[in-house]
């Protein structure tokens, strides 16, 4: 063989490992439940291979999946917009302060590294009946009785907002970060107020960061499984709570591979839609 | 006005993500019996008892073995692969980065019963090769991430040095790139190791009846109740989890400026 002929083909064996690893652990499974997806869960438990849309024709009309995905559409959305509310201006005062900004930064990706299951249940910790508000209120003699103040949507969306923050901040902080600050006096020295330069300069510039780390917070939020079963009550299931129910529980994998592509396309198509107007970079960008 | 406002929103924000995990540590040195307030005193108690459930110790054993075999094979998989995305012009560059990104668009639930249906159908039951199957999956592309943006920075003409010098390729990846790019490689393997370590929605599709990693085991007692014994147990993960990276960042730059000298 050539040397031409080798060195073209090193790429590709270095590739191969990874390649067929992602090959056959997720793009064949994936397709391998799109098939499954039109096979019948028979009464007597075994599963009928064919082509048949009943598990499809549930997962969109039976009005119990139809209202946890809004349920959970909604949820992911309020969380989003919470952690950009609340991310924004501490990405803002990361990227300008002047001589704390590596420490913040390390602060700021320590609850990566601090486990998902820990930092959500501590909030009963916070929240619970014996948990340290009530143990205040009680203490400052507000009121006599613990409030059962868990178990509810607004307690899930406060667990995820703790979770998915940190990706929103850091998202947003390296967009600003990348900002000219001569922009901003530019403006200024132009005659317009700190507040107008920060709406027409900055703000515009820094939103594919507040899109991509948006993108990321709605995604994984919209997937959550854990969330919802520590800190929801019984009705506060979410759609991955139904996934699991149907594959877990019911053992109606048909079914629960309808239902689980139906959240993979819903959550799809806006990704899609993302990558058509701000590429993949970015998030590359504030995933590195 | 602006800046002192933002600066005291900031500190509420940083607050609002830390507090509750001070209190974690708080309540787990309390001496009251039902770990919760008011504390009575200062107590390590439940880090005795922790140390003696044989349940939580199984556990930890469990994910240790899982996050180091995960970590070797994610990192070795990953190394190879960056290495012929940044060293070579291969066609279809983008199409190849973002099959091997694909894990992180994919939520993990779909992932997780896609994997666990698949290799059901193979006659791969839940098991402990399954659970490693998937966690370097999902670990997989956040070493190719991390490994890439180091290997972008490790100039070109120091290995074509190597090799104009007479060293095969092979050597000169040996004594050139490998101890250049290390410290990626010990970041990648460690992020590879915390992610395995931390994870639970994937794991419990994938765990065979019986056996429990830490997040799982967690998991199923809080289904009881919060006792302090989880609250030590948070204790020593956030002590595990907070203290190894920034061990492996001290270890990484000491390396770096080895090298570099």
């Amino acid at each position: 063989m050539s040397i031409e002929a080798r060195e073209a083909r090193q790429p590709w064996i270095l590739l191969a490992p990874a390649l067929t690893a992602i090959g056959l652990l997720l793009i064949v499974p994936l397709m391998f439940i799109i098939v499954y997806s039109f096979w019948l869960r028979s009464a007597a438990g075994a599963d009928t291979p064919g082509f048949f849309f009943d598990n499809w024709i549930a997962a969109l009309t039976d009005r119990f999946y139809r209202d946890i995905l809004l349920n959970t559409l909604k949820i992911a959305a309020v969380t989003t917009v919470a952690c950009a509310v609340l991310g924004y201006p501490a990405a803002y005062f990361i990227a300008r302060s002047q001589g704390n900004k590596l420490i913040l930064l390390v602060l700021l990706m320590l609850p990566f590294w601090i486990s998902y299951i820990i930092r959500t249940m501590s909030w009963i910790n916070i929240l619970g009946v014996s948990g340290a508000l009530n143990s205040a209120l009680i203490w400052v003699g507000i009121i006599n009785e613990p409030i059962q103040m868990l178990y509810n949507e607004t307690t899930v969306i406060l667990g995820l907002v703790h979770f998915l923050l940190p990706f929103m901040v850091l998202n947003i902080f390296v967009s600003l970060d990348g900002i000219d600050t001569n922009l901003e006096d530019a403006a200024s020295s132009l005659g317009a107020t700190r507040w107008q330069g920060f709406l027409q300069v900055t703000l515009p510039l820094s939103l594919p960061g507040l899109a991509a780390g948006g993108l990321l917070c709605f995604v994984l939020a919209a997937g959550t499984y854990i969330t919802p079963v520590i800190l929801g009550g019984p009705r506060d299931a979410m759609f991955a709570n139904l996934v699991y129910e149907a594959i877990i529980r019911q053992l109606n994998w048909p079914l629960g591979s309808a239902l689980s592509l139906l959240l993979l396309i819903v959550l799809g198509v806006l990704v899609l839609i993302y990558n058509r107007y701000l590429g993949m970079a970015q998030l590359a960008k504030g995933l590195g | 006005m602006g800046w002192r406002l933002i600066r005291t929103y900031t500190i509420l924000v940083y607050l609002f993500m830390f507090l509750p995990i001070a209190v974690v540590v708080l309540l787990s040195f309390n001496a009251n019996q039902f770990g919760s307030f008011p504390m009575t005193g200062l107590s390590t108690r439940w880090f005795e008892t922790l140390w003696q459930n044989e349940a939580i110790m199984r556990a930890f054993r469990t994910s240790i073995t899982l996050g180091l075999m995960t970590a070797v094979v994610s990192t070795v998989l990953g190394v190879l692969a960056s290495l012929a995305l940044v060293r070579y012009a291969i066609p279809g560059r983008n199409l190849i980065t973002t099959l091997l990104i694909a894990p992180i668009l994919v939520p993990e639930v779909v992932l997780a019963v896609a994997l666990l249906l698949f290799l059901n159908f193979l006659n791969i039951g839940k098991s402990f090769t399954l659970l490693l199957m998937g966690h370097v999956i999902f670990t997989l592309p956040f070493v190719i991430l991390v490994v890439q943006a180091r290997l972008v920075s490790i100039r070109r003409d120091v290995e074509e040095a190597a090799m104009s010098l007479g060293a095969s390729p092979r050597q000169t990846f040996f004594s050139i790139t490998l101890p250049l790019l290390m410290p990626a490689v010990a970041a990648g393997g460690l992020f590879a190791f915390t992610i395995s370590f931390d994870d639970i929605t994937g794991t419990l599709f994938w765990k065979p009846g019986g056996i429990e990693t830490v997040p799982t085991q967690i998991f199923s007692m809080l289904r009881n109740s919060i006792s302090p014994e989880i609250n030590a147990l948070g204790t020593v993960i956030i002590v595990l989890t907070v203290g190894l990276p920034l061990i492996g960042a001290a270890v990484a730059r000491k390396l770096a400026t080895k090298s570099a000298g």
